[in-house]
């Protein structure tokens, strides 16, 4: 986490400091149009909140590279949950991700008898391969940008997994995603679909004594550009419900994006997680700000 | 018989042929007519003139010409009463090597000018839209 926080501060000093800057090898070319490189979703990929797109993360050209740390959280009524990472986009073709992320459940903790404010944590390690497309020149076709991607998660709980009925607490999620820019119309839409055994993204493990197996879940966000600067939209995101301990519900937010520049962007939202473990309603404030270049 | 279906042939050819006259123009018409496009080529030019990524491109280009052609080819591009007969996009970029980062450039002063003329987003995508796939003429590196 200190890590994070550090690699956060390195790559803000520099791309602030136009000294810094100048010293950057001209294969970061920064030459994206801006807002095109997305944010950083909850699991490290380039997308929006919830949902993996298509695009490639960071400002890199297909003749450049890109790349970015990020600090995401997300404060629900009864829990915490934290996620920092750095993703390249390599060449507008290839994105390499990692997040770590922290789930704390504060009071759940107690209740459940694990301690107050017992923390789940998983290593997530995402790639993502551009297969065709390009979501914003295309505009002549509906042929949308398509991605494939993986994200292979390690959580750090197995006991208690296990406990809750959780068959593993590695697993690895794969996804196809499309993006298209309807630029006339100031819209940006995706569609994903994601094979996954993740319980709450594998905050609670993967595949379960309800359902063990991989199931085909779906993302898909709106985004409409106000201005180069300001996106607002709409993500839904279903999940398996893979635990009898509890149902499992679908996790949808409302969100505001704003681009300061190439170098950094905020973005804060309203999200729904559904109801997680033994608390229903958990719906509270995102906030995740990414810098890069 | 015979007169009445000739009649419907000449009716639906009236009308086919009719059409590139009724073509929509609300975009022309909207970026400020033949007026309007001027003026922002004109203060897009000035911004790439001043562009380090791009300014090079245009050592040896007799500018008002270039800006003319440019009005003439965003005109008809917005629907407006303009041809363009110069070369297609790909011949005139021919051996520039342009890439992405070119092209974004030039989109970049192109939205900044917009602005200046105080031409709203939602209209500046609506053209940028139309340009957009010239990318795959123009950017050849």
């Amino acid at each position: 986490m200190r890590l994070v926080l550090l690699g956060l501060a390195v790559v803000a000093g520099a791309v602030s400091s136009p000294a810094m800057a100048g010293e950057l090898p001209d294969i970061f070319d920064s030459g994206k149009l801006l807002a095109t490189s997305g944010v950083s979703q909850l699991e490290g990929a380039g997308g929006g909140g919830l949902a993996s797109w298509a695009l490639i993360t960071g400002y890199g050209t297909r003749n450049g590279v890109g790349a970015n740390v990020h600090y995401t959280g997300v404060a629900l009524p009864d829990y915490r949950l934290d996620s920092m990472g750095a993703a390249v986009g390599l060449f507008d073709r290839v994105e390499l991700s990692y997040a770590w992320q922290g789930f704390d459940t504060q009071g759940v903790g107690a209740a459940l008898g694990l301690g107050k404010g017992y923390t789940f944590h998983q290593n997530i390690f995402g790639a993502k391969l551009k297969l065709i497309g390009n979501a914003v020149y295309d505009q002549d076709t509906w042929l949308p940008q398509l991605s494939i991607g993986l994200q292979h998660k390690e959580n750090d709980r197995g006991a208690i997994i296990a406990a809750v009925g959780g068959k593993g607490a590695v697993g690895t999620d794969f996804y196809l995603a499309a993006s298209k820019l309807f630029l006339a119309q100031s819209l940006l839409v995706n569609a994903t679909v994601r094979e996954t055994r993740a319980n709450q993204l594998g905050i609670l493990g993967f595949g379960g004594d309800r359902h063990g197996d991989y199931s085909t879940q779906f993302e898909g966000s709106a985004a409409y550009l106000i201005s180069r600067n300001f996106a607002v939209g709409a993500e839904l995101r279903t999940k398996p419900s893979n635990l009898k301990i509890a149902h499992e519900g679908d996790a949808w937010d409302l969100f505001a994006a704003w681009f300061v520049n190439k170098n950094l962007s905020v973005t804060l939202a309203y999200a729904d997680m559904g109801n997680i473990v033994i608390r229903n309603n958990q719906h509270g404030a995102y906030l995740s700000v990414q810098t890069g270049l | 018989m015979m007169k009445k279906a000739t009649m419907t042939v000449l009716a639906a050819a009236c009308l086919f042929f009719a059409a590139p006259a009724l073509a929509d123009d609300s975009l022309y018409r909207d970026l400020g007519g033949l007026d309007g496009i001027k003026k922002f080529v004109d203060v897009e030019m000035a911004y790439h003139l001043e562009n380090p990524r791009i300014m090079h491109q245009f050592d040896e280009t007799n500018i008002d010409r270039l800006k003319e052609q440019l009005v003439i080819f965003f005109c008809q591009t917005a629907g407006g009463p303009c041809k363009y007969t110069n070369h297609d996009m790909k011949v005139v970029h021919q051996g520039m090597h342009l890439t992405n980062v070119d092209f974004n450039a030039l989109v970049e002063d192109m939205q900044k000018a917009m602005d200046d003329q105080a031409i709203p987003f939602s209209v500046q995508n609506r053209l940028l839209a139309r340009l957009a796939p010239y990318q795959h003429q123009v950017v050849t590196k």
